[in-house]
């Protein structure tokens, strides 16, 4: 499982990065980082709730779990 | 017992007011983008939707305790159709067109994962039509309108309601990136 922006969707609310700061940092307009290299972070399973959490949390509904 | 159903249908009618104002005054707030201080960025939204879903609530036993009431002498299709009531009908259907958007605002708000933004934001507009129509029901059809704390909750409500909307309207409402642009330029 794995954590995507979409960015046509998302404005920087930043709420995703304030529930998932494992995967998550904003930059400086409060958009969404991934922390690691990759483009759309691995989700491991001790974090696939609060993943979840951030994605219903998501105002634009900008955040996806994909497979 | 009748005086403990009128009394509860009045007070979960008026306090449903004033969540129902927190959770719109919250929501331009939200949409503004801007964080509130001590309650964080998601904190905001789950207030703005605990706010509302609290109302739906209240409003469910508003409608209740009325049904069971006798002065209120509200029929079943008086919770649907607006404006058939035998007790001020005008006022009494604005709160029954109330309850019909707050129930598609709550429903299409539910199940937001299905109906996807574009109809969620179109749906959400509605609670825009829906304050007004439920703060008119609360002063035409509730019998506390001459009181005074009924009318101080009314103006506190309408006036916070107004300050948002108006502030929505401004070209500021839109400018989060003022700041930003200043952050950047100064580093």
């Amino acid at each position: 499982m794995r954590i995507h922006v979409d960015w046509t969707r998302c404005d920087g609310h930043g709420a995703c990065a304030e529930l998932l700061p494992e995967l998550l940092t904003t930059d400086d307009w409060g958009f969404p980082l991934v922390t690691g290299d990759e483009r759309d972070p691995q989700v491991t399973v001790s974090l696939a709730g609060h993943a979840r959490r951030a994605v219903k949390a998501c105002p634009l509904q900008a955040l996806r779990l994909v497979d | 017992m009748n005086e403990a159903l009128w009394a509860l249908g009045r007070g979960t009618g008026v306090v449903a007011l004033v969540v129902f104002t927190l959770s719109i005054v919250l929501g331009i707030l939200s949409r503004s983008g801007r964080p509130v201080a001590g309650l964080g960025r998601f904190g905001l939204n789950e207030v703005h939707r605990t706010a509302a879903l609290t109302g739906v609530g209240l409003i469910a036993v508003h409608v209740g305790s009325l049904f069971l009431d006798p002065y209120a002498q509200l029929h079943l299709v008086d919770a649907v159709v607006p404006f058939l009531g035998s007790f001020r009908p005008l006022w009494q259907g604005l709160g029954t067109l109330a309850v019909d958007l707050l129930a598609v605002v709550t429903v299409v708000s539910l199940l937001r994962r299905w109906v996807g933004p574009r109809i969620f934001r179109a749906v959400h507009w509605l609670t825009y039509a829906l304050w007004p129509v439920a703060m008119l029901h609360a002063l035409g059809n509730g019998t506390d309108a001459w009181s005074l704390w009924m009318d101080t909750v009314a103006v506190l409500c309408t006036g916070a309601v107004a300050a948002a909307v108006t502030w929505r309207l401004l070209p500021s409402y839109a400018e989060r990136g003022r700041s930003r642009i200043a952050r950047v330029v100064t580093r």
